[in-house]
């Protein structure tokens, strides 16, 4: 892998924009936007961080890739826009490594599609919340966690886990990666579906009967599910939980605000897993048809 | 014969200003609504819809103001029995109290206060459009049958003075064949209504969604059957007769109407009432734990 000192991050949601704005701190950062409008925000006023980190980043913006230049490209938009962005990476970006950071499972097959650029995978935990094109705010300070996918190796991982650590960010490096995303899958579809259909945020109620009795057995299904985990997703559950400040899952907001929401690729996934190894998990088949059915109920 | 309706919303009023019409029968109506009762007690009770009647009755908010009577009819939402029956017990010492109202484990709770319980249930369905003014939306059967030890003939006396009334009951030797079918439609479709926002037929055209309710049917038949009991009809050709357009494919689930105004729902009394059979009778019923604790975390969102 090349010396990581241009990185151009695809998406500048809250994640690509907490990437961007703390990566320019340690290296030269682009990002590639849709919007016109958006691009010409970052590029007059910079990205501002508030929260865990206090300052602007000064970094530019586009929504021509063909106008970035990068060793490594973070894509970093959500789920799914993913089949969009990677499409609109290839032909690009030749010699760079490309890094995937969505919820769910195959994001990495999805850009293997549009390109042979070596590939990292990751999950993310850190959260945040975007006020506004060029003010995102950091909430969680937790791990970014990155793996070898296609043409990397555990030591390419390590260096963009060191580089992110340097922006003031954290990250490890897994030599391999799937069983973290299964653990991060498992929480995520079970803490994100059971938020967007009782409206709670993260809160104790997900550790505490009878809702907590519920996260378990959805959990113990995703185990079940997963040919491997890394750390017990019951245990991620109670940890996060007892924060003193409620997190509100993504599906939660998008439901509020009517807002399709990335059931298909998070508890989609993990129900297609259960179907194709024959493991029945119809308590997340349930969450998965309820969440559903609260996006059928927008119109 | 002197009836009291203990609990006078929609459905204890349908059976008030009904009650009202015989001659041979005083009925009483205890609710914990001022305004309701002071209407009642000043210009009657008055149902529109289904039926044209007015019922002249005697309404109150004071248990302790109620004579005793032969027959109570409690038609309270399922989390306020207990508190009701409590207070209005001595009425029914030496008379029976019957139950019309939603869910499971209604019965139970009336037998702490009371010693002669009948079991009811019900589907006439109405609302309060204003005090003391009931719309009377659906006319329907209702069953009766004894709990416990009553005498079945004390539930014909009740059955026959309602059926004489306008509101058609039967009595019968074990009404938890159409307690159990109410309950497990209710608790296998309701719910989901209320957890996704759809109508009872936008749920039904969903396969994904209708075969959750299927699994949901299928918990509640195996708890109904390990108890012995005959379901009078399938809920399955309920819930599709009730999804097809000019029946109920645009009814927004009680349920729904709760949680969108806030209010809380009758859930602990039909999930959280077949789980509760379940584990009594060695029944697993995972889903419907599932959904009961998603409305209890609804709920607690609050």
């Amino acid at each position: 892998m090349a010396a990581l000192s241009r990185i151009c991050v695809a998406g500048a949601g809250t994640i690509g924009s907490l990437f961007a704005a703390h990566l320019a701190r340690v290296a030269r950062v682009s990002v590639l936007v849709r919007r016109e409008e958006h691009a010409r925000m970052l590029n007059e006023h910079g990205l501002r961080v508030s929260g865990r980190a206090d300052f602007t980043a000064r970094l530019r913006a586009s929504t021509d890739p063909a106008a970035l230049a990068a060793d490594l490209v973070i894509v970093a938009c959500k789920a799914n826009d993913l089949e969009n962005v990677a499409r609109r990476l290839s032909g690009h970006f030749a010699g760079a490594t490309v890094m995937t950071t969505q919820n769910g499972l195959g994001a990495e097959e999805v850009v293997a599609r549009n390109g042979d650029w070596p590939l990292l995978s990751s999950v993310t935990f850190m959260s945040g919340t975007k006020h506004l094109d060029t003010h995102v705010e950091y909430v969680l300070d937790t791990a970014t966690w990155i793996g070898p996918y296609r043409g990397t190796t555990f030591d390419d991982a390590v260096s963009v886990a060191g580089l992110i650590e340097r922006s003031g960010l954290r990250a490890e490096a897994f030599e391999d990666l799937r069983p973290a995303q299964w653990s991060k899958l498992i929480f995520n579809a079970t803490v994100n579906g059971v938020a967007a259909l009782t409206g709670l945020p993260h809160d104790r109620h997900f550790a505490e009967p009878p809702l907590g009795d519920l996260v378990r057995a959805l959990m113990d299904e995703g185990k079940a599910v997963a040919p491997a985990f890394a750390d017990d997703p019951w245990e991620m559950n109670v940890l996060a939980s007892r924060r003193g400040h409620a997190h509100r899952p993504s599906m939660l907001e998008d439901v509020e605000a009517r807002r399709p929401t990335e059931v298909e690729l998070i508890n989609g996934s993990l129900v297609r897993e259960a179907r194709a190894c024959d493991a029945r998990a119809p308590l997340q088949e349930a969450l998965y048809a309820l969440v559903k059915g609260k996006e059928a109920s927008y119109s | 014969m002197r009836i009291c309706i203990v609990g006078c919303g929609a459905v204890g009023s349908l059976f008030a200003a009904n009650l009202a019409q015989l001659d041979e029968v005083e009925v009483w109506a205890y609710d914990t609504s001022d305004a309701h009762v002071d209407a009642i007690n000043a210009h009657g009770l008055r149902l529109s819809g289904a039926g044209e009647v007015v019922g002249r009755l005697r309404a109150t908010t004071s248990a302790a103001e109620l004579p005793p009577c032969d027959f109570g009819i409690v038609a309270t939402k399922a989390m306020h029995t207990s508190a009701a029956v409590a207070a209005t017990a001595h009425a029914f010492a030496g008379g029976y109290a019957a139950t019309v109202q939603n869910g499971l484990g209604n019965e139970e709770a009336i037998a702490e206060h009371v010693e002669r319980v009948i079991r009811g249930t019900t589907f006439p369905a109405g609302k309060l459009l204003a005090p003391g003014h009931v719309q009377w939306d659906v006319k329907g059967e209702t069953t009766f049958g004894p709990f416990a030890n009553t005498p079945l003939e004390a539930v014909r006396q009740l059955a026959d003075a309602c059926t004489r009334a306008g509101m058609p009951a039967h009595a019968v030797e074990d009404a938890r064949g159409p307690q159990w079918r109410k309950v497990i439609f209710n608790a296998s479709t309701n719910p989901i209504g209320a957890l996704t926002g759809l109508t009872h037929g936008r749920v039904c055209e969903r396969p994904d969604l209708r075969a959750l309710v299927s699994a949901l049917v299928d918990e509640g038949k195996a708890v109904a059957a390990a108890q012995g009991i005959d379901l009078d009809a399938d809920p399955e050709a309920l819930i599709d007769h009730a999804a097809k357009p000019g029946v109920a494919y645009d009814h927004k689930a009680s349920m729904l109407q709760d949680i969108e105004a806030g209010r809380q729902t009758e859930i602990d009394y039909l999930n959280g009432g077949i789980a509760r059979f379940g584990r009594e009778h060695g029944v697993p019923t995972p889903l419907n734990e599932a959904i009961w604790a998603l409305v209890k975390g609804v709920e607690a969102s609050w």
